[in-house]
């Protein structure tokens, strides 16, 4: 239909050219700029990362390369060269045959980008049979070639079954046998591990670093996550508010950053080995800009430490910053130079939580009928100080979750004992009286649902304030809504706005707020910051700690995420499939000798810093289902250190590898110590 | 999957001795004494009495019941106050020329709603899209006398095509057709916006899913995506809302078959209830309540056959 | 290079401005302003309010009294001094017409209202609690709704007898199951959601729960309910008329109306003709209204 572009510039030379890439999306009448006049190019069999929190338009990236933006998307403009064509320009004859042959992707939630009612066989078999001509059953045989590629066990059976009937893990592996099938020239990965469980991340990203080697396709691996990026990536090029602010080798880059954004990024992701007690999380000012927000000057200006009046009136161009690398700031020489957050760390009173506040002796929860059980949380004993912060860390099927709901009592408990303050916990939470109810309260995930979005926050913290105390006056309310307001940061403005009006960073505060409404003793934080941008998980983490010294008060906090409860954390304890498998001292749960599942999610973190290959511990195997818990230690399955016929039919016993150190498995701390390597404490 | 479908096969069981229970109840409540209205108002006492007697409607509530229940599981189903005859006979046969109609109309109603609706979504937001949509939405609940009597009023009357009143059709397909067709209309007009609402509802929202954008960035060509991704998935849903439909289309004919004279079982359950014909309104109403739960469970069935999700699942 | 103040200063991440965000939620004054913007909604709207002003002010309207029978004038077509013709009793067609929409925008908008607090009432008790009352609640309700809607209908007129009253009732009664069906469906999953949750844990009754956390969050698709049972209340009602079991003689009801006049179809079709298209278009403008409030909604 048309005749293809010509080449501008060297595109012979890269295997993807952007050039002044603007996009932006109609909404209700206005018009919103998405990416502002983004350039850059990916090299034949190169991986580039391309980095940036919510709202930075990544994903629109993604779209306009496949060309399948959304209907209320406009090009204002740019080229997208491919393959001597410019892809914005080309039919949708040329585009159809270069999807699925020649570019391919990947995309974050395999189990719904699978259609359920085809099965999977069928679904990879149609790319060979539409872009190779194959027949039926030469399709078939490729496609179970291709799925041993991606280290799926038992590929003819996979091949039949339907896609809900597979682990995330496994669906994802199809989804890379699909894109792979047709030995592409570029392939866009759109966060292909958000979603899915640590070590199941690690899987995967490892099979991405294994088929590179097989394949030599150009990839595009948008993720949010600079760990991720930084291991997987070549060239790393950082997206904020729509604007390419840097990009460079990622190495280099990540050590060296020369933009005020990825030094704020990169300052403020918690590491296993910070500490609450050594300093605060440095956090960047301000909160993410809405969509479609557009600056007269640098976008960044508003929250950058080093801004100046030039910074405010004109754009930065991309400015060379060094060897293969450019920066959108004038200043970007001065970067290195920007001091971390010194201020004073939240003080708490006294490593030694004398009172005991909460203690739970054999708790048990099980879901299910008269068919079939599900243990959700096995056996459990554990005891909280006051003024302590408890961490569980588990993956999804760890039970962590329906703990904490048992313990605040949104959810019956099946056997088992919990005291609170001297007192016996048994009712659920609409029994109980308003003493123990405004001394224990939660803080749940998601910012979005938590609030009701029909009441403002004047409204929500006034029910709780009323509910969560005795016999005080209007005034006395309103006074208290203040003062709540004052402690969390939220401004006087805030209060008479609807949460729906509110960044994510707002909402959680208000949440925040609510629970220390009648100023608890125990605050059960599930996730509080696993929904929000990493630059506004900083602030709030601040937050939570200044809260817990100035009210000595504890949290059970619970999280996936290693780095954020091991700098909040006092003591940690690790849960798998329902019970707890290792608890100590923060400082030395995350340290050799350790449970060996404890060890696999250390191992699985991808950190900016980078990992020696030979440190990393895979695991081995999908994680059971819970219906069907296995037998003897219920790690036995997957573990990398199995012992034998032990493990398979014995129980571990509790073995102490330190002060207040336990963990449940069957081989002694000597013998640890000796086959796990030393990790060194960074801090 | 056995089990699924014996334990909906129970459920409905149950169901319908509930629906039975109270339509027994529901239908002693009738007012007027039996007797009398059979007799009329110059009978004596003493006869009315007799007559009541020899119905057997003295006795006790929960023993009629369970004389009239046990009657119909067997096939017994009673005579006719008004007619004289044997009920069965006369519901029997009411219901097979109600199956006819039904059948007819749905045949042509079904896909042809479905059809405008999958075009209607393949065509969002254009003019195509919304002149369906428009016409769709604004025929709902439009009574069938309303649409009926437009439609007398302009072929049958008018024009003189086809004829006003409908008999049961012969075996000869063209005789369907001037039969059936214009009482079909007004059922088109109710089902066409609902049914095809929901097969547009289906389509945009598998359209719009994460697994067509899977099948078109695979390079997939359009018919492809469409056949074998999106409507394989679009349809399911619309499956049950015609399901539901079907019933209506054979118990819920009153007002169609009053309208046009045909002899349909909908007009029976009038006729019966104003006639306070008891054995016949019994036998009639829970026999629609039968048929209903019949098509409902075949719809259920057939959901879980094309859906792998709750086929597979243990 | 010279660094200016303020990064020599230590941040501690308090400006946090974070408003002014995309909001999903729009205010009164805009919810109005969609709605005028929208066709479907604007043409069904000045259809209704034309009906509804007619039911209340047909006395004023009317060209003739609609049930002055003069026998001398019988099925005469329509003319200059009948702009719809007489029927068979030689009353005016226009002056019954027009006069025909009060009983139907009264039994109408009293049923649906009946039908959606039932609904309302029961979907949120059962929706909230669950339990065994819903295990039966909704048992009852799926075999009611085993049954045509007509069927019911009929079954029960023929008990109480045909009066507005009866007629409101029976169509209330038998739409509570249908709207607690889509409330119990809309508070399933506004139950799933943690402020739900919260505000257990904060010691708010049951019915506090309900009433002010819950309801706020489901009104827009009860909303729209409400338009959709009432065009099926306006269907159920006329229907009901038509087959004799609703509002009786002399009352200029459009159902009853057709009725009636059905038997002079082949000589006096404007009998019946004229009070089916008033129906038509008084149905038509509700869905219009209905599906233009949808839109809006669920924008």
């Amino acid at each position: 239909m048309s005749t293809p572009t010509p080449i501008i510039g060297g595109s012979d030379r890269q295997a993807l050219a952007i050039q002044g890439l603007s996009v932006s999306y109609l909404r209700r009448g206005k018009s919103l700029k998405v990416l502002n006049d983004v350039s850059f190019s990916i090299k034949p069999g190169e991986a580039y990362g391309l980095v940036g929190e919510s709202g930075c338009g990544k994903t629109t990236v993604a779209m306009a390369v496949m060309r399948y933006l959304a209907p209320n998307a406009r090009v204002d403009a740019g080229h997208i060269l491919f393959q001597e064509l410019d892809l914005l320009a080309a039919s949708p004859e040329q585009l159809r045959k270069l999807r699925g042959d020649r570019m391919a992707m990947v995309y974050q939630d395999p189990g719904s980008s699978l259609n359920p009612s085809l099965t999977v066989g069928r679904q990879i078999t149609e790319v060979y049979r539409f872009h190779r001509g194959f027949s039926k059953p030469e399709a078939t045989e490729a496609a179970a070639t291709m799925l041993e590629t991606t280290q799926i066990s038992d590929p003819a059976r996979i091949l039949r079954r339907y896609p809900h009937e597979l682990s995330g893990g496994q669906q994802q592996r199809v989804m890379f046998a699909m894109a792979l099938a047709t030995n592409p020239d570029l392939l866009v990965l759109d966060e292909p591990t958000t979603g899915l469980d640590t070590t199941v991340e690690a899987e995967v990203l490892d099979l991405v670093s294994q088929l590179r080697t097989k394949f030599n396709a150009s990839i595009l691996f948008i993720s949010h996550n600079l760990g991720i990026v930084a291991r997987m990536c070549e060239r790393v090029g950082v997206l904020y508010a729509g604007r390419l602010v840097e990009e460079g080798p990622s190495r280099d880059l990540f050590s060296h950053p020369k933009h005020p954004y990825t030094l704020g990024l990169l300052r403020c992701v918690p590491r296993p080995g910070m500490r609450k007690n050594s300093r605060p999380l440095d956090s960047i000012p301000g909160s993410l800009p809405p969509l479609g927000f557009e600056a007269q000057g640098c976008v960044y200006a508003v929250r950058c430490p080093i801004a100046r009046p030039r910074c405010r009136q004109e754009v930065p161009p991309s400015l060379p910053a060094g060897d293969q690398r450019n920066s959108r700031c004038f200043y970007h020489d001065g970067v290195s130079q920007i001091p971390a957050n010194t201020s004073a760390a939240a003080t708490t009173s006294g490593e030694t939580h004398q009172r005991t506040l909460l203690h739970i002796e054999n708790l048990n929860k099980s879901y299910g009928g008269r068919d079939y059980q599900v243990a959700a949380v096995t056996d459990v004993s554990i005891e909280l100080g006051a003024g302590e912060v408890l961490g569980l860390v588990g993956e999804s099927g760890s039970g962590k979750s329906t703990l904490a709901k048992c313990i605040v009592g949104l959810v019956e408990i099946s056997q088992g004992k919990i005291r609170f303050d001297g007192a016996n916990l048994a009712e659920p939470a609409d029994w109980r009286e308003m003493d123990l109810r405004r001394k224990m309260q939660m803080v749940f995930q998601n910012p979005d649902t938590a609030l009701n979005p029909s009441h403002s926050v004047r409204r929500i913290l006034r029910r709780a304030a009323k509910l969560l105390s005795k016999g005080q006056t209007a005034a006395e309310i309103e006074g208290r809504i203040s003062s709540l307001a004052a402690a969390v940061r939220l401004r006087p403005q805030h209060l008479d706005l609807r949460p729906t009006a509110l960044s994510g960073g707002l909402k959680q505060r208000v949440a925040i707020a609510r629970a220390f409404a009648g100023s608890p003793a125990l605050v059960l934080c599930d996730e509080p910051t696993s929904a929000l941008d990493v630059s506004v998980q900083a602030a709030i983490l601040n937050l939570l700690a200044d809260l817990q010294a100035s009210q000595y008060v504890a949290y059970l906090f619970i999280s996936h995420d290693l780095g954020v409860v091991s700098y909040l954390a006092d003591r940690i304890a690790v849960m798998y499939l329902g019970q707890v498998i290792e608890i100590g001292p923060a400082a030395d749960v995350f340290h050799p000798p350790h449970h060996p599942y404890t060890e696999a999610l250390l191992s699985a973190m991808p950190t900016v810093e980078g990992s020696d290959e030979t440190e990393r511990i895979r695991l081995t195997g999908p994680l059971p289902n819970p219906s069907n818990m296995p037998s003897g230690c219920r790690f036995h399955t997957r573990c990398p250190r199995f012992l034998g016929e032990v493990c398979r039919l014995r129980e571990p016993p509790w073995q102490q590898s330190g002060e207040g150190h336990l963990y449940r498995c069957h081989i002694p701390p000597e013998e640890l110590s000796r086959i796990q390597p030393g990790r060194q404490a960074k801090s | 999957m056995l089990r699924f479908l014996i334990k909906r096969t129970a459920l409905a069981v149950v169901t319908l001795l509930c629906v039975s229970v109270i339509l027994f109840a529901v239908a002693q409540v009738l007012p007027g004494d039996i007797g009398r209205a059979i007799l009329g108002p110059w009978a004596t006492e003493q006869q009315v009495q007799a007559l009541d007697h020899q119905l057997g409607v003295d006795r006790p509530l929960y023993i009629r019941y369970a004389v009239w229940f046990s009657g119909f599981v067997r096939g017994e189903w009673g005579t006719s106050y008004l007619l004289n005859r044997p009920v069965a006979a006369i519901t029997l046969g009411r219901l097979g020329n109600s199956i006819i109609l039904g059948g007819f109309a749905l045949c042509l109603i079904v896909p042809t709603s479905i059809g405008f609706g999958v075009l209607a979504a393949l065509n969002y937001g254009k003019w195509v899209d919304r002149c369906i949509s428009i016409v769709g939405l604004s025929v709902i609940a439009l009574p069938e006398f309303v649409t009926g009597i437009i439609v007398l009023a302009v072929f049958a009357v008018g024009l003189g095509w086809l004829p006003a009143s409908s008999h049961v059709p012969t075996m000869n397909p063209l005789d369907w057709f001037r039969q059936l067709l214009l009482p079909s209309i007004p059922l088109m007009f109710i089902l066409f916006g609902y049914i095809s609402r929901m097969a547009r509802a289906g389509t945009v929202d598998s359209l719009r899913s994460n697994y067509v954008r899977t099948a078109i960035l695979k390079g997939l060509p359009r018919r492809t995506v469409i056949w074998g991704h999106v409507l394989r998935n679009s349809l399911l849903p619309t499956i049950t809302v015609v399901s539901v439909q079907t019933g209506y289309l054979v118990g819920g004919l009153v007002v169609t078959e009053t309208l046009f004279s045909y002899p349909g079982i909908g007009k029976l359950v009038l006729d019966s209830a104003i006639g306070h014909d008891l054995p016949v309104l019994q036998a009639t109403v829970l026999l629609v309540a039968v048929v209903y739960m019949i098509l409902m469970l075949l719809a259920d069935i057939l959901y879980t056959l094309l859906n792998p999700r709750i086929r597979l699942s243990s | 290079m010279d660094l200016p103040e303020n990064a020599k200063e230590g941040m501690d991440g308090v400006e946090d401005d974070g408003v002014g965000w995309e909001s999903g939620r729009r205010g009164t004054k805009e919810f109005f302003l969609a709605l005028l913007h929208s066709k479907t909604f604007v043409a069904g709207a000045i259809i209704l309010v034309f009906w509804i002003v007619d039911a209340i002010f047909w006395p004023l309207i009317v060209p003739q009294d609609p049930e002055a029978i003069t026998p001398e004038i019988t099925l005469r077509a329509p003319s200059w001094a009948h702009l719809f013709g007489t029927d068979d009793l030689g009353r005016d067609v226009l002056s019954r017409t027009l006069a025909g929409a009060a009983s139907t925008l009264t039994v109408a908008p009293a049923a649906t209202c009946l039908g959606v607090i039932g609904g309302v009432l029961v979907g949120l008790f059962v929706g909230y609690y669950r339990g065994i009352a819903d295990d039966i609640v909704m048992r009852i309700v799926d075999s009611l709704l085993a049954f045509p809607l007509i069927i019911i209908a009929v079954l029960v007129m023929s008990i109480l007898g045909p009066s507005v009253a009866n007629v409101i009732l029976v169509i209330g009664i038998v739409f509570t199951p249908y709207v607690a069906r889509t409330v119990r469906a809309a508070v399933l999953v506004e139950r799933e959601r943690e402020y739900v949750a919260a505000a257990r844990l904060l010691g708010n009754s049951g019915l506090y729960i309900m009433f002010v956390e819950i309801l706020p969050n489901i009104s827009a698709p009860i909303a729209v309910e409400i338009t959709i049972r009432l065009g099926y209340a306006i269907f159920t009602a006329a229907t009901l008329s038509f087959l004799a079991l609703g509002i009786q003689q002399p009352s200029p009801d459009w159902g009853l109306t057709i009725s009636l006049g059905r038997a002079f179809l082949q000589i006096a079709p404007w009998e019946v003709l004229f009070p089916a298209a008033a129906l038509a278009t008084l149905i038509v403008a509700v869905n219009l209204v209905a599906d233009g409030l949808r839109q809006v909604l669920e924008e």
